[in-house]
């Protein structure tokens, strides 16, 4: 086989990859979208937030401790003590969950029935106050996140690959391990949507919230529900790319990563996420393999947003979006 | 209350600080911001070696030092927002910690008569002070440590690169591309091909490069990062395990936190530096001693003894020498803006006086003249050591191939000049 | 007392339509504009024109392009980032290119040709709708900002790829460059300024305003009672990216003087200024200046509060400062959905009848 087919090959494998870890942070936006309506453009920064709230658990660092200092004058950092990984999780979550009350308490309680795009803006307040938030609460410094996910060339991959190629494929183990917990998550949110009482409510919601409330669903409670999965994709998306980069300021960028695709799944379809992951994931690398070199490279930024646009100008809700339907 | 608030607020705008007999030291810091990381411990130092001075000294020449830090956040726009506020109190000289800031301030402090240093950023053609009356970047810049980096790489390989293959790995910004001109007229000479590979803005993603590195096996890879980027690249190195040693950053590239995060694999990662690192420097016994102990240290105080720290030790150090050095050629403490430009252009660093000021081999001796002010443009390679956490330097100070940057330095400052109708000076 | 309209009597419809039906607000207006004109460019320093007058200006011409595309026309955009970067490069070439030129003329040229790079990135509009819209702008965002760093031709093939911009006079003052004076700065934005609320104002209450209008409320049957969707969407794409790039030239020309793309005109730039319209107030001239002045002012005040007059660190002002910016856009949402300028309003009706309220 010529060279680069192999290693064509080996980028669309890569792309794949890519893909999913696209489609976890956008897994979080379709949730809150299906169900309230909201863009919630502070899913990058929850994802963020989540990841600092999580090292600074395990790692026993006392919150606000920058700000507590500055006041009293104190000295204090750590509380010293170190929790297991798992543990860490657990913690993490109930401040997720805690949060997303307080966003349905303090915000959009107060913003039903407002159009879409005010409560578009009222995320990016959100974002913004949170940004803030995280780094007074934590520290403005980057953070090593390690829960024991394994990293680097998968040697079995590059070995099977060599043996029939002749040359050996990289394919990252944190994003093999990423791939399987992606799925294990969709699964588990279509089990859930599709399996339990809580599922079937929230499904309810997202079909048309007056009817469910006029049938007896509290709509608040699915609300604080639905943004709590998302702070709970928002963790293992922020766990992931943490991992890869380190806990810093930038990962909240990742949202930019995964507004392409969805505009390419459609906002209210969950596999139109994971499907429009692995498009944009495979387009952008491919693009870059192929056509990169030609024009300079450094072009996945953009790439990304222009192919989602063709896509769109042919179907404009997206690809599993639902369709629109318009009436004067 | 919010008439109270706004009260205070404009007050606090309006009303100039009555003139104190004090050095006023500006500061840029960006301890937020997506660079935070290396921001905050370039503000600690600084902020700790005045501290130093006050404390120890009373000052410098018997007049205490003010040190105005104004966050960036490595904004622009906030940049320009610190200039304004601050360059009224009578700044002796501005450390911009920014390209983007930098070249914006070029021809703002030239027109003010304000000293601007830019110490191992901003626009490289300031060396050229015949063109930047104002602007000075010794002891080195982004095209001699690209050179100085070649260099290195020539004396790995017992001075020749025939046939070698280097990958730039560089931001795919303004600073990013700094060193392209360098390398391409390096590589024609030296006769090593060389491969640019662009990361776009933040560089949290880098599989398709590195997998582009992975399939054309160059033999070095140079990286201009920053930020997140850094870290990224040298996870992704080490998960396509290229060798660590064949890796060279440049020295934004090169601190704890940029290999910290990738843990072991990171050994032998290596990264140009024009300055020593490591606390062993007799000046942090004072800094223990007058700034810790007694709880004044800047910001959180735990950076001292990191890379960046030392570097922002190390630009305090060029900017204490470069006021003693203007007072004495003014003949009094409390010099004025022209003043220190002109202890900026007189400036002579010695071992000596590094010895004297407990910073003995911190870097390499030079001075400073009216027609350069970049210095001698000497860059060493150091080398992190992952299991002892420390950076040693595993070469001298290399003089960069000043015939091939010299040209470059005159076309790009002529360019300027053209364009803002400045006539040459130093004549 | 003084505001009302009684006594105000109106005998033609010209009158009766006029921008400020009040006497009171029309004189308040002259008013405005005369102190602007004659009085603050004697009074302000460096500081003044630099952080605070010279970014108000030229945000609040931004706005004003992007509220005619989002308050009036419903067309979301997040890519006024990549479009202020069009109207600073095309300014750039142009200043270099004819250095004897008035620079007036290339700022309003640079606008013009932001605004058919607008119209070509307006086209998607016509099929796409809502939130995919405005994510489907940001391909105008990363796309543009991705050239201009991309193509050497575009900053004249410097070393670095940073713009500078050189001096250039306006009526034998200079206006750019380093060596120009504050007031005088501060003058040219503002005459440019002035004429672009002006033109604004007029088209928005005009027949193609009525069309926008329409189209936003809803493009369907807008299409159906007779507004061709086709030039309603173009034509505010158009005129919106003609402010955006003067705003932008200006950002460039004026304000910073140097430029470097992916920093100054990067994603960050059109959240910025959807946010002076959302917080200002969608579909309002007024709410575009209120809007800029507010995000302007906001980050100044905080910071002399906190830094100087607190001694807090200035990264704890910093974090609190994004805290503070984050809370009062959801507060304002949650008290006033329709921004300032509805507060505004409400405050003038309740000044009509003030005091005696019935």
């Amino acid at each position: 086989m010529p060279e680069q087919v192999v290693f064509g090959m080996e980028v669309f494998l890569n792309g794949l990859m890519a893909g999913v870890l696209y489609a976890l942070v956008a897994l979080g936006f379709v949730l809150i979208y299906k169900a309230s309506g909201i863009f919630n453009y502070a899913q990058g920064v929850m994802a963020l937030f989540s990841a600092m709230t999580l090292v600074g658990v395990m790692n026993g660092q006392v919150p606000f401790s920058h700000l507590i200092n500055a006041i009293f004058g104190t000295e204090i950092h750590h509380f010293g003590w170190h929790l297991p990984a798992l543990a860490g999780i657990l913690l993490t979550m109930g401040i997720m969950v805690i949060l997303a009350w307080l966003v349905q308490k303090v915000i959009f309680k107060h913003l039903v029935n407002q159009a879409p795009i005010i409560l578009f803006m009222a995320t990016i307040g959100l974002a913004y106050f949170m940004e803030g938030f995280g780094d007074l609460m934590w520290g403005g410094e980057i953070k090593k996140l390690d829960v024991g996910i394994p990293q680097g060339i998968n040697l079995w991959i590059d070995e099977t690959t060599f043996n029939i190629f002749d040359y050996g494929f990289f394919i990252d183990n944190l994003d093999i391990f990423a791939t399987v917990v992606a799925i294990f998550l969709v699964f588990a949110l279509v089990a859930f949507a599709q399996y339990t009482k809580q599922g079937r409510a929230m499904r309810a919601v997202a079909d048309d919230h007056q009817a469910a409330l006029s049938v007896g669903v509290s709509l608040n409670f699915i609300w604080v529900m639905v943004w709590s999965l998302a702070g709970f994709v928002a963790l293992i998306a922020g766990i992931m790319w943490g991992t890869k980069s380190g806990v810093q300021f930038s990962l909240s960028l990742i949202a930019l990563k995964a507004l392409p695709v969805l505009m390419l799944g459609g906002f209210t379809s969950i596999p139109g996420a994971i499907v429009g992951g692995l498009i944009i994931g495979v387009g952008e690398k491919m693009f870059e393999f192929l056509v990169g070199p030609l024009i300079g490279g450094a072009t996945e930024n953009w790439f990304a947003y222009v192919l989602a646009l063709l896509f769109l100008v042919f179907r404009p809700q997206g690809l599993f979006g639902e369709k629109i339907i318009e009436r004067v | 209350m919010k008439f109270k608030l706004l009260a205070a607020a404009v007050s606090s705008i309006a009303l100039a600080s009555p003139v104190f007999a004090d050095l006023v030291l500006p500061w840029m810091s960006y301890r937020t911001g997506p660079y935070a990381v290396a921001g905050i411990p370039l503000a600690d130092g600084y902020a700790d070696y005045l501290t130093m001075l006050n404390e120890r000294d009373g000052g410098i020449g018997g007049v205490p030092v003010r040190l105005l830090e104004c966050e960036t956040g490595y904004n622009t726009e906030k940049g320009v927002e610190c200039y304004e506020s601050t360059k009224a109190e009578g700044s002796l000289v501005y450390h911009p910690l920014s390209t983007g800031i930098t070249y914006q301030l070029i021809p703002k402090v030239t027109a003010d008569g304000i000293a601007l240093h830019s110490m191992g950023y901003g626009r490289t053609s300031a060396a050229n002070g015949k063109i930047f009356s104002n602007i000075f970047n010794y002891p080195a810049n982004y095209w001699t440590a690209a050179s100085a980096g070649v260099n290195y790489l020539l004396n790995e390989n017992s001075g020749s690169l025939e046939g070698k293959h280097i990958a730039l790995l560089y931001h795919n910004s303004a600073y990013g591309k700094e060193p392209i001109r360098t390398l391409e007229g390096l590589s024609e000479k030296h006769g090593f091909e060389l491969t640019l590979i662009p990361v776009d803005h933040p560089g949290q993603e880098q599989k398709s490069q590195w997998l582009q590195i992975r399939r054309e096996r160059p033999d070095y890879v140079i990286m201009w990062g920053f930020g997140v980027m850094n870290q990224v690249a040298i996870q992704e190195a080490a998960n396509i395990r290229f060798p660590m040693e064949n890796f060279i950053g440049n020295w934004w590239a090169g601190a704890e936190h940029d290999v910290i995060p990738a843990g072991d694999v990171a050994n032998g990662y290596k990264s140009l530096v024009m300055n020593d690192t490591g606390s062993e420097f007799s000046i942090y016994d004072d800094i223990q001693k007058y700034v810790v102990a007694s709880g004044k240290a800047a910001g959180a105080g735990d950076n001292l003894g990191t890379v960046m720290y030392n570097r922002s030790l190390y630009m305090a150090f060029l900017t204490h020498m470069a006021i003693l050095k203007a007072q004495e050629l003014a003949g009094t403490s409390d010099i004025s803006q022209a003043e220190m430009i002109k202890g900026m252009e007189a400036l002579e660093i010695t071992d000596a006086m590094m010895a004297e000021y407990g910073l003995a081999n911190i870097g390499p001796a030079f001075s400073v003249s009216c027609e350069n002010h970049g210095g001698p443009g000497l860059g060493a390679v150091s080398q992190w050591d992952a299991s002892a956490g420390k950076w040693n330097l595993v070469s001298d100070y290399l003089v960069a191939d000043m015939d091939l940057i010299n040209p470059l330095i005159q076309a790009d400052s002529l360019a300027f000049a053209q364009e803002n109708n400045i006539t040459e000076r130093c004549n | 007392m003084l505001y009302r309209e009684a006594g105000d009597f109106k005998t033609t419809y010209r009158e009766d339509n006029q921008t400020f039906p009040i006497k009171f607000d029309r004189y308040r207006y002259y008013a405005v504009l005369a102190v602007a004109f004659l009085l603050i460019p004697f009074l302000i320093n460096d500081y003044w024109v630099n952080a605070i007058f010279l970014p108000f200006l030229i945000y609040s011409i931004a706005a004003i392009g992007l509220n005619i595309l989002v308050g009036y026309c419903g067309q979301v955009s997040l890519g006024s980032g990549g479009f202020m970067a069009v109207g600073a490069y095309a300014v750039y070439k142009l200043m270099t290119a004819f250095p004897d030129v008035s620079i007036m003329i290339h700022v309003f040229l640079a606008g013009a040709i932001t605004a058919g790079v607008g119209v070509l990135f307006g086209l998607p509009s016509l099929r796409i709708k809502g939130f995919y819209l405005a994510v489907a702008t940001l391909a105008a965002q990363f796309f543009l900002v991705w050239i201009f760093n991309r193509v050497p031709w575009f900053y004249n093939y410097s070393a670095s790829g940073q713009i500078n911009a050189p001096e250039r006079e306006f009526f034998g003052v200079a206006v750019t460059g380093a060596n120009a004076d504050s007031w005088a700065t501060y003058v040219f934005c503002l005459i440019i300024l002035t004429f672009c609320g002006i033109v604004a104002r007029n088209l928005t209450r005009g027949a193609m305003g009525r069309k926008w209008m329409a189209i936003r409320d809803m493009d369907i049957a807008a299409e159906i009672i007779g507004v061709n969707p086709l030039n309603a969407k173009l034509s505010a794409f158009a005129i919106s990216s003609f402010f955006i790039g003067i705003s932008g030239a200006l950002f460039f020309s004026v304000y910073l003087g140097a430029v470097e793309v992916g920093e100054a005109f990067g994603i960050n730039k059109s959240f910025l200024i959807l946010f002076m319209i959302i917080i200002g107030g969608l579909g309002s001239i007024f709410g575009s200046f209120a809007g800029a002045a507010f995000l302007v002012l906001l980050p100044v005040l905080l910071k002399n509060l906190f830094v100087a007059g607190l001694g807090w660190q200035p990264d704890l002002a910093t974090h609190l400062e994004f805290m503070i910016v984050g809370g009062l856009i959801i507060l304002f949402l949650v008290v006033e959905p329709h921004g300032i300028a509805q507060i505004w309003r409400l405050a003038k009706e309740k000044l009509r009848l003030w005091p005696f309220p019935h």
